[in-house]
């Protein structure tokens, strides 16, 4: 009776609920004051206060009391809930509830778009602050209920669209309500992504680090709004100025893209909280070290299906461990001291969040610290007291279940929003599982009932024998039909303390009483299901840096290291050293000289090797994850140390070349490029560990075909410039601005920052150097006399094909030259490319460096150095130097590394043959002292990967006979960079 | 004199046209002689201290120099230097186009699927800028051949010091080539499919495709022609055995299917180009005489995981299965890199090859692939004299250093458009 009298109070809660003062006019006024009880449950009241045997106390969707002994007041309904538990319900940070994506409008034009579409707004489309997610909400039923039956109660959603998406909402599942009641927050946080807006066909930004630098310019500008700056107005400006003190929440996904968005929040004091991708675990100390709160998903990817060999091969091992290793993120999170909420975002069924947790849960992440994520976490983020927990004043938001919600067996049988119930499994159908035996007409049966809720299900046996029935239990009724042989038996039965009493119809119409006698539990079950635990006990492999088949599993450490009686190559006025020791210690080249010793060294052989300087690449594009910003003619605001990839396999292959530094430039895509990055090649490290200390500072700049888009296409000609003749107004139009720009700023008067102008003026006063891409010769003195005009210097001419045209003019500018070997005929600007050119430029007294701009010849660029001695005659030495101490001087490292000297870097190379030789082959390259290749160790790395592998395959093809759910094969394509790679 | 003076104009302007490339080298008219070289003969045999002899374009003498035979012609003094075959590339494109990315230049792609009755031969550019670079490191013949489509074209074999294709020829229309489907295939993700690697449901079908194309040519060829058809006319060679069917194709099972489909139709002549995974296959290969042109050591390793130097142990992984390897050049920037195929096959040899037999790959092998072993390829007596002097080791690129080369006995130019900007500006910048 009073459970029927619950349900009709919860029937008109729809009515109880209209308005306080809106009128009314199907039936009587009444209002929502019904105060609910819930007595003797366990409460966890928040994760870590946990009441046994509790009550709580529910007014107004609200808690009124929660507690040990709470008194009851007269006249309260009280649910009896003795053995059930009470969590406060989840909450979703991340989700796009109610809010439909918006769609890319139609376009017919192929033309890149240049400027923004809007006016009135920032100068680029992509940035939304203005964006409000509740002038586009509408209720969503469907998803409410899905979430409901998950456990969530509340979730933030948004408007997913653009680099800066505007505020979103905080909503409440309660579809017994209205969005008059259920919106807890029109404006709970604002929203950003490094993705672009669909609303917008706007080119800038095409890269990831042209959004960096968009979200930078765009910070600067809004302060320098709301300081009055501006003569225009600015809607966007105002509302990221207006959105200010909202939570910051910012969409990375990949772990570096997590880091780059928080570097661009602690340069303006802001720490994002940051949804990443559930692959945090493979750089967890890089992911604490931000101080960020992440959200994290739970998208467990399938198994691969590797039945088929062929296919299974193109599977690389990172992708096969991350099957294997993803499930334990939580866990590594949670020990890494990492704070987390999770989300059902970017799972393909909100149903399987619970199964994906599950299996976290067996991977050793701690139950309560995923109650914490799914409470206490999120409510924290959005900076809410009121949600995430059952303290008294709380929004009344919480679970009823059987028992731990966590476990695998426990039912959901309600979900209470703001105070109305929403029921999931119905709490009244009574538990009826187990064995029972009975007899009919003389003959036994056992029946066995299992399952859940309203969902329990009977299915019968007699003796070994499996009988046909059917079986139904509803309402507190059973209702089962035998189908012996054809003969028809059907049982009306309720349960009852020993198992069931009822009557039976038999064949002939006749009718019988009925009673089935419960069996007892065999307790055995139990012991079997422990030991099948452990023996399932999951393999977890092991995670390597980065988290590829050739990642370093422990980093290389510094060593002291004696090389005996080795050629040495000093790079240096020296020349060759016959049978020489060189001592590395601490990280430097400590001694060089004949019968060395040292303490404690270990002790190389190099008879009949060759010890040189590592190889440094002057123009290189592996290690990024882009190359250019297209979207404008000039993108000196951004710069390639944002967008370094360390995990690029490539850089293993670079240091098996005996390739220790690179300097990682920008794209051809524009007169006017990004700064660039200046890197040792520390595989494994991170990003900031590869990138020099008080690193000299570079831009690339560009000339010719490139920057004119000569081979773009017919639907790119409306870019200026389209001409040598314009490519030369745009830098001495920029510098003539940047100068403007610099004395505004030293005289003191107020002015707009610009990092574009910034990065400019720097140029202008020397303190940033000039790396310039460069084909044919008219060009390339055009931009000497340019940088002339302006009182600086090209520091270097890249690719610098005609370079021996003019060689004369580049010795007298003082500029230095890094070319190809031997490129040529791919373009017309390369007509007159002559493999003689570095002979020619180097006789005419320019530093001269061979480059690779190409991921395979970088990886054996000391043939290419060697091929200047077949074109032009160069001498082995200086044949030598052009990949070692002459790029280091064009990249003003020299100081640093680049030869062999006492002091330097221990950046080495040991070598099988002489290195100009097509034979030789590097057996270890040394960084700082550390080793990055050995050759041996690659051997052993080798058998490694073919052992891992078959063991992940073995997994793999186990879950897929289980009976799990398996994925086709994917090959991973690595992006090849060019100079004009967009 | 008006007429005077425009007569001296044209021969200026003739004369002008004629600087600008290299003027191929006549006939040979007198005999030579080198001695003293090491000879690296293309079979994978070296004499040291060598003395070759040619003259009317053969080769009459190869052996000892301490033979005391008398010295025919011109003797060079090749001592401390290194004499070579000249250097074949199968599967090359250089004539076919001149600028990459110039439109106008680019003539190795024609539209259409099966296409065997295109020739490379008549759109061979024999005064390309490319073409000429070839020769100062050693790279004398080639067999130029058309891209795209599944039956790309014919292709002809050319030696690359010659007033027209004509004269360049070597051997014309040698053999037809042929892209072989894959059998995986990847969802285009622009189009909103699921990129991953999947078994192409098609394969069956375009291998099917490709068998009912060559029965019917057999059958036409094997009826009365009354009506022509010129494309099914162009595969005659391949069913008689005097043409071959060069098969681009790379992985185990395509490899097999490629054979096994070839065979059926009653083609055997046939030449696998790339060939990864060919050595799964090994034995089909050596059973059906079945060569393999493999594709240039300068390349990135496949996958992630692949050893770092796994492209430059294909030809030694190969050669170690007892098949014959030949070095193409097919890919991105084919054509101005053809010259560097000798370090190809020093890296090759750098990777586990023997030198000689990287060599072999270059000379005896490509000769053999392009059925032209009997004119070129090896010194020996009786074949054509076409070699070079290496200042050394000619797979290396310091001492890849040619003094002299020959074509055919005649003594060609080892100037080049390049070499000439070179002198120029070597001598403004020197000479100051």
């Amino acid at each position: 009776m009073r459970k029927l009298l619950l349900v009709l109070m919860m029937l008109s809660v729809p009515l109880l609920q209209a308005q306080e003062y809106f009128p009314t006019n199907t039936g009587v006024k009444t209002t929502k004051n019904t105060t609910v009880a819930f007595t003797n449950a366990k409460i966890y009241v928040s994760p870590s206060q946990i009441i046994k045997k509790g009550t709580l106390l529910v007014k107004d969707g609200k808690v009124v009391n929660v507690g040990k002994s709470v008194r009851i007041p007269k006249g309260v309904k009280t649910v009896d809930l003795a053995g059930k538990t009470i969590y406060p319900s989840f909450i979703d940070v991340y989700s796009n509830f109610g809010v439909k994506k918006p769609r890319r409008p139609r376009s017919n034009s192929r033309r890149p778009q240049y400027d923004a579409e809007r006016t009135g707004y920032y100068w680029n489309d992509h940035i939304r602050p203005e964006t409000d997610a509740s002038t586009q909400f509408s209720f969503d039923n469907g998803k409410a209920k899905q979430l409901v039956k998950a456990g969530f109660g509340v979730v933030n959603t948004h408007v997913h669209d653009g680099i800066v998406r505007g505020n979103g909402m905080l909503v409440a599942l309660n579809s017994s309500s209205n969005d008059a009641y259920r919106i807890l927050d029109k404006r709970s946080a604002q929203y950003l992504s490094f993705s672009k807006s669909v609303l917008s066909r706007q080119s800038y930004p095409t890269s990831r680090m042209g959004a960096m630098a968009l979200l930078r310019q765009m910070y600067l500008d809004a302060d320098w709004y709301s300081n009055g700056g501006a003569k225009n107005k600015d809607a966007a400006l105002e509302a990221l100025n207006n959105n200010k003190n909202l939570k910051q929440i910012f969409e990375a996904g990949s772990v570096l893209d997590a880091l780059r968005a928080d570097k661009v929040g602690d340069e303006f004091g802001i720490q994002y909280t940051i949804l990443g991708d559930g692959l945090e675990f493979e750089r967890i100390s890089d992911i604490k070290a931000t101080g960020a709160h992440m959200i994290v998903p739970i998208n467990f990817r399938n198994a691969y299906d590797v039945s088929n060999p062929l296919l299974a091969q193109q599977i690389s091992l990172g992708d096969m461990r991350r099957w294997n290793q993803e499930p334990s993120n939580l866990a590594m999170l949670s020990k890494g001291g990492v704070p987390f909420a999770l989300t059902t975002h970017d799972l393909k069924s909100v149903a399987s969040f619970h199964k994906n947790l599950q299996k976290a849960i067996k991977r050793g992440f701690d139950k309560t610290k995923a109650l914490e994520a799914l409470t206490s976490v999120p409510a924290k983020i959005l900076g809410r007291t009121d949600i995430g927990n059952l303290n008294t004043g709380s929004h009344a938001n919480f679970l009823i279940t059987n028992g731990d919600i966590f476990d695998k067996s426990t039912t959901l049988f309600e979900n209470w929003v703001q105070g109305d119930r929403h029921v999931v499994n119905d709490m009244s159908i009574q538990d009826i599982t187990g064995n029972y035996s009975f007899s009919v007409d003389g003959k036994s049966f056992d029946l066995a009932v299992t399952g859940k809720g309203a969902k329990q299900k009977g299915s019968l046996k007699s003796g070994d024998k499996k009988v046909k029935s059917k079986f139904n239990f509803a309402a507190g009724w059973i209702n089962m039909t035998i189908n012996d042989g054809g003969h028809f038996t059907r049982i009306v039965a309720q349960p009852n303390a020993s198992g069931m009493t009822g009557t039976v119809y038999d064949i002939h119409g006749d009718e019988f009483s009925f009673s089935a006698t419960k069996k007892a539990m065999k307790k055995k079950k139990k012991d079997k299901k422990k030991s099948k635990k452990k023996k399932d006990a999951p393999v977890v492999v092991a995670v390597s840096y980065p988290n590829i088949g050739l990642g370093n599993v422990t980093q290389p450490k510094q060593e002291t290291i004696l090389i005996k009686n080795v050629t040495v190559w000093t790079s240096e006025s020296d020349g060759i050293l016959e049978n020489t020791d060189v001592l590395l210690k601490d990280g430097k080249i400590a001694q060089i000289g004949k019968n060395l010793n040292a303490r404690r060294a270990k002790v190389i052989d190099g008879k009949g090797k060759h010890l040189t300087a590592g190889i440094i690449d002057e123009h290189s594009h592996i290690a990024a994850s882009a190359i250019n910003e297209a979207g404008h003619n000039s993108t000196a605001e951004v710069t390639i140390e944002d967008v370094v990839n360390p995990d690029d396999i490539n850089i293993y292959r670079n240091l098996a070349g005996g390739v220790t530094s690179i300097q990682i430039l920008h794209g051809s895509a524009n007169p006017i490029g990004g700064r660039s990055a200046i890197v040792k090649l520390k595989w494994g490290e991170n990003a900031d560990a590869m990138i020099y200390d008080n690193t000299p500072k570079f831009i690339k700049f560009a000339l010719g075909e490139n920057v004119k888009q000569s081979n773009w296409g017919d639907n790119n000609t409306i870019r200026f410039p389209q001409t040598r003749m314009g490519t030369e107004q745009v830098f001495v139009d920029y510098f003539q601005r940047a100068v403007e720009y610099d004395k505004k700023k030293k005289s003191g008067q107020p002015y707009r920052k610009d990092i574009e102008l910034e990065t400019l003026a720097e140029i202008v006063n020397k303190d940033r150097f000039i790396s310039c891409h460069s084909y044919v010769q008219s060009e390339i003195n055009m931009l000497m006399k340019v940088a002339e005009r302006f009182n600086f210097n090209i520091n270097t001419f890249t690719h610098i094909l005609e370079g021996y045209k003019v060689a004369d003019k580049m010795k007298e500018h003082g500029v230095g030259g890094s070319t190809f070997s031997d490129w040529w005929a791919y373009k017309y600007e390369v007509n007159d490319a002559i493999p003689f050119n570095a002979a020619i430029m180097h006789d005419a007294g320019v530093t001269v460096a061979i480059n690779s701009d190409d991921r395979e010849m970088s990886r054996r660029l000391n043939q290419e150095a060697a091929k200047t001695i077949k074109y032009g005659g160069m001498s082995e030495l200086d044949a030598w130097n052009t990949v070692t101490i002459n790029p280091a001087k064009l990249l003003h490292i020299d100081n640093r590394t680049g030869s062999i000297k006492v002091g330097k870097d221990a950046d080495v190379v040991l070598w099988s043959h002489n290195p100009l030789s097509i034979y030789a082959k590097a057996e270890k390259t040394i960084i700082d002292g550390k080793v990055y290749f050995d050759i041996d160790e690659d051997m052993k790395k080798r058998a490694a990967i073919k052992k891992e592998k078959s063991q992940l395959i073995n997994m793999m093809l186990a879950e897929k006979m289980n009976g799990g759910k398996v994925q086709a094969p994917r090959k991973k394509i690595l992006k090849n960079f060019h100079c004009d790679t967009e | 004199m008006k007429k005077h003076f425009i007569y001296s104009l044209i021969g200026l302007f003739i004369s002008v046209n004629v600087m600008a490339q290299q003027t191929p080298a006549p006939v040979q008219s007198s005999a030579y002689s080198i001695e003293g070289a090491t000879a690296h003969l293309g079979n994978g045999k070296v004499i040291e201290n060598s003395l070759i002899m040619f003259n009317n374009g053969k080769l009459t003498f190869v052996g000892p120099a301490t033979n005391k035979m008398a010295r025919q012609g011109t003797v060079i003094n090749a001592k401390g230097k290194h004499v070579y075959p000249g250097f074949i590339v199968p599967n090359a494109s250089l004539g076919l186009a001149e600028v990459d990315a110039v439109r106008a230049t680019r003539d190795f792609d024609e539209v259409g699927p099966m296409l065997p009755h295109i020739r490379s031969l008549i759109a061979y550019n024999a005064e390309s800028k490319v073409v000429e670079s070839m020769r100062p490191n050693g790279v004398l013949i080639a067999e130029i051949t058309p891209r795209g489509g599944t039956i790309s074209g014919t292709s002809s074999v050319m030696q690359l010091d010659a007033w027209n294709w004509e004269d360049a020829a070597i051997k014309v229309d040698n053999g037809i080539h042929m892209n072989w489907p894959g059998s995986f295939t990847r969802g285009r993700w622009w189009l909103g499919e699921d990129p991953a690697l999947k078994p192409d449901k098609n394969y069956p079908k375009n291998i099917q495709r490709i068998k009912d194309y060559f029965m019917k040519a057999k059958q036409y060829l094997a009826g009365d022609k009354s009506e022509k058809n010129l494309a099914y006319e162009a595969t005659q060679g391949l069913f008689n055995g005097s043409q071959k069917l060069f098969i681009h194709v790379s992985g185990h099972k395509e490899i097999t299917d490629a054979i096994n489909t070839a065979k059926a139709v009653g083609i055997n002549n046939i030449v696998i180009a790339h060939g990864d995974g060919a050595d799964k296959v090994a034995d089909l290969l050596i059973k059906n005489n079945i060569p393999v042109v493999v594709d240039r050591a300068h390349r990135i390793p496949d996958n992630e995981d692949d050893d770092y130097d796994l492209p430059f142990r294909t030809a030694k992984i190969l050669l170690d299965k007892g098949i014959t390897v030949a070095i193409g050049m097919e890919g991105q920037m084919e054509r101005m890199n053809t010259r560097n195929i000798p370090f190809y096959a020093g890296t090759y040899a750098a990777y586990g090859v023997d030198k000689e037999k990287a060599v072999q790959m270059i000379t005896g092998n490509a000769a053999k692939v392009l059925g032209i072993d009997d004119m070129v390829g090896t010194l020996e007596v009786g074949k054509d004299a076409t070699l070079f002097i290496s200042k050394g080791d000619a797979l290396d690129m310091r001492t890849n250093i040619l003094s002299d080369a020959f074509i055919q006995g005649r003594k060609i130019s080892l100037e080049t458009h390049q070499t000439k900007l070179w002198k120029r500006y070597d001598k403004k910048i020197n000479d100051k």
